[in-house]
């Protein structure tokens, strides 16, 4: 009997999760380490798989900092996703604070709710593309609306213009996410203990006091959460840029993601400057997610050595108790 | 007090009819100019009555290069491909990390956690130049195998599995004498349903949708998966075509909007269910 207590089960562990360690191996990890060989190397053209190592290793590296179409494209990515995201950010808490505010309760919530996060679920593609179309000239269903309601006089030619462009990429991101953003925030302030809320009420606050003060700090690491995956996402803004305006007018709706599918997949089969900014992405990002990593691992291990503590406690009791006995 | 606060909710619930507006607006001038002609579209580009050139818009869309349905059906092979490896392969490695003790366990878990933000797409060089070299470019397993080391969906079945599966079932299945992967498949598995099912949703979804990847790997018309048809909508040979362009995106559009109008409820939940795990 004493002997199957012993039996050990620890070789499990390995066995069930080795399908994802191999996958990981094979599918993430020689990806990225080869993604990292080719950035030092003159890998370049179509079909051409052999590679050799530069002689200066931070060429591909040098070439890229030092390139104005790069700049360009880091700077519209932070643009477009900062102008994206605060507004996001913002619509998201003020609907969030709203549905969840038990003062009063809006008709059709759940509807709302189901309607605004819809544009998220759409292929992005079908959603660049949608746009386009909305926008077009000189008959496209925005001009067509503008011209009716008398807001214009005449078809205007919106995508020629580069602010324009940019401000139409920012506004769909932001369409496409606020829901999103809404939803996440709206579990997180329903996560909060309701004697919080009744404990600041007896204090006497607002409801702009109560926002401000409690839901706030209340929902700090998912603000973080959702900053974090939001910048992530776009730093790798794609679809909606390659397809919306092919990163055009001039350039204006250029990211670093078309950038780097610019260089190595159309027309230029530049591997090598593709998989430096890649990295130089990589790097970025790797630091980004850390911070989330440090904040999300630091409360789940403080969670854990309580629940060690209790445990140790116990078996103290427990060892007691026999001894008493 | 009750004045204002009437009056606050009314303005409130403007401003959400106005956004629902703006959600659904797109999408119903794109389904009602698919059945208008492109003579109708320019005259008035917004309309909201269907016309009846439904069936001819569809006959110069499907003329040019543009096949639904073989996108349609390479779409469903990756994502029902990558949904199904991703939920199973990242329960059995959830249960890996709840169910057993392990020397490397924390680590693992640790190193899940690190890589559980990095997206694929930023590796994607190397990615293409390995799928080249061992000629699977125009493969579509290639866009399908990786699902199965999917570090944020461990992430969420564990947390999940940790409260949801008495390790005292499976002590009790062992006496009983079942299989370490039997207790997985008939035992574990069964419980962790719902959060299969959330995952389902989104892993499909997020597979359905992908641009990129596929972009990359594939060359061979026959294995296009639908956003790369989509993307052909943008190309020169539809340029003046409106009709069939709105026609095509409501192709693709359609069938998502009516299967989320119908599954809404839990895939909002879903996503608050993400975040609170998350």
């Amino acid at each position: 009997m004493k002997k199957k207590n012993t039996f050990s089960y620890a070789r499990f562990g390995y066995f069930f999760s080795l399908p994802f360690l191999l996958a990981f191996l094979i599918f993430s990890l020689y990806p990225t380490l080869y993604t990292a060989i080719i950035g030092f190397t003159d890998l370049k053209g179509i079909g051409n798989t052999t590679i050799h190592f530069l002689s200066d290793p931070f060429a591909n590296y040098k070439a890229i900092l030092s390139s104005p179409t790069f700049h360009t494209a880091f700077g519209n990515t932070l643009k477009l996703w900062i102008c994206n995201f605060i507004p996001q950010l913002a619509l998201a808490l003020v609907l969030a604070a709203w549905f969840t505010d038990n003062r009063f309760k809006i008709p059709g919530e759940g509807a709302f709710k189901v309607l605004f996060y819809m544009p998220n679920i759409i292929t992005a593609a079908t959603v660049a593309i949608l746009f386009y179309s909305l926008f077009g000239y000189p008959m496209g269903p925005v001009n067509d609306l503008l011209i009716r309601f008398g807001f214009l006089k005449e078809p205007y030619n919106f995508l020629v213009k580069k602010d324009i462009a940019q401000d139409i990429v920012i506004f769909i991101q932001t369409w496409m996410w606020y829901g999103y953003t809404m939803i996440i925030l709206i579990s997180g302030i329903l996560g909060i203990s309701p004697e919080i809320y009744e404990a600041a009420e007896v204090d006497g606050a607002n409801g702009w006091q109560k926002f401000w003060f409690v839901t706030i700090p209340n929902i700090k690491t998912i603000l973080l959460f959702t900053l974090v995956t939001s910048l992530i996402g776009g730093l790798n803004m794609f679809d909606i840029p390659r397809l919306f305006l092919m990163g055009g007018p001039d350039s204006a709706t250029l990211t670093v993601g078309v950038f780097i599918y610019n260089q190595a997949f159309s027309g230029g089969y530049l591997y090598n400057r593709a998989a430096a900014t890649s990295m130089i992405m990589f790097v970025i990002i790797v630091a980004v997610s850390a911070l989330l990593f440090y904040v999300l691992r630091d409360r789940d291990e403080a969670e854990l050595r309580r629940i060690e503590k209790q445990q140790i406690k116990a078996q103290r009791k427990k060892m007691k108790e026999a001894k008493n006995g | 007090m009750g004045k204002s606060q009437t009056l606050k909710k009314t303005i409130i619930f403007i401003l959400c009819v106005f956004l629902a507006i703006l959600s659904l607006m797109p999408f119903v001038i794109m389904i009602v100019n698919s059945t208008r002609s492109t003579t109708e579209i320019q005259q008035h580009a917004v309309s909201f009555i269907p016309s009846k050139y439904f069936s001819s818009n569809l006959k110069i869309l499907l003329g040019k290069s543009f096949n639904p349905a073989v996108g349609f059906l390479n779409s469903l092979i990756v994502s029902v491909g990558a949904t199904v490896l991703a939920t199973y392969f990242s329960t059995m490695t959830a249960y890996a990390l709840v169910v057993y003790e392990w020397k490397l366990k924390n680590a693992f878990f640790s190193f899940i956690m690190a890589i559980m933000m990095i997206p694929a797409q930023i590796t994607m060089i190397g990615f293409y130049q390995m799928v080249y070299k061992i000629h699977m470019t125009n493969h579509l397993s290639m866009l399908i195998l990786p699902a199965i080391a999917s570090p944020s969906m461990v992430f969420f079945m564990r947390q999940y599995m940790k409260p949801a599966l008495s390790l005292e079932i499976v002590q009790s299945a062992r006496i009983d004498g079942a299989k370490e992967f039997f207790i997985f498949n008939q035992i574990a598995l069964p419980i962790m349903k719902p959060a299969i099912a959330t995952q389902a949703i989104f892993s499909f979804v997020s597979s359905w949708n992908n641009l990129f990847t596929p972009l990359i790997l594939l060359t061979d018309q026959k294995k296009y998966t639908l956003p790369i048809m989509i993307s052909l909508l943008r190309g020169d040979i539809y340029k003046t075509e409106y009709g069939s362009i709105y026609m095509g995106l409501t192709l693709t559009a359609l069938p998502l909007i009516v299967v989320y109008l119908l599954l809404s409820k839990y895939i909002i939940a879903g996503v608050a269910l993400g975040s609170v795990k998350g």
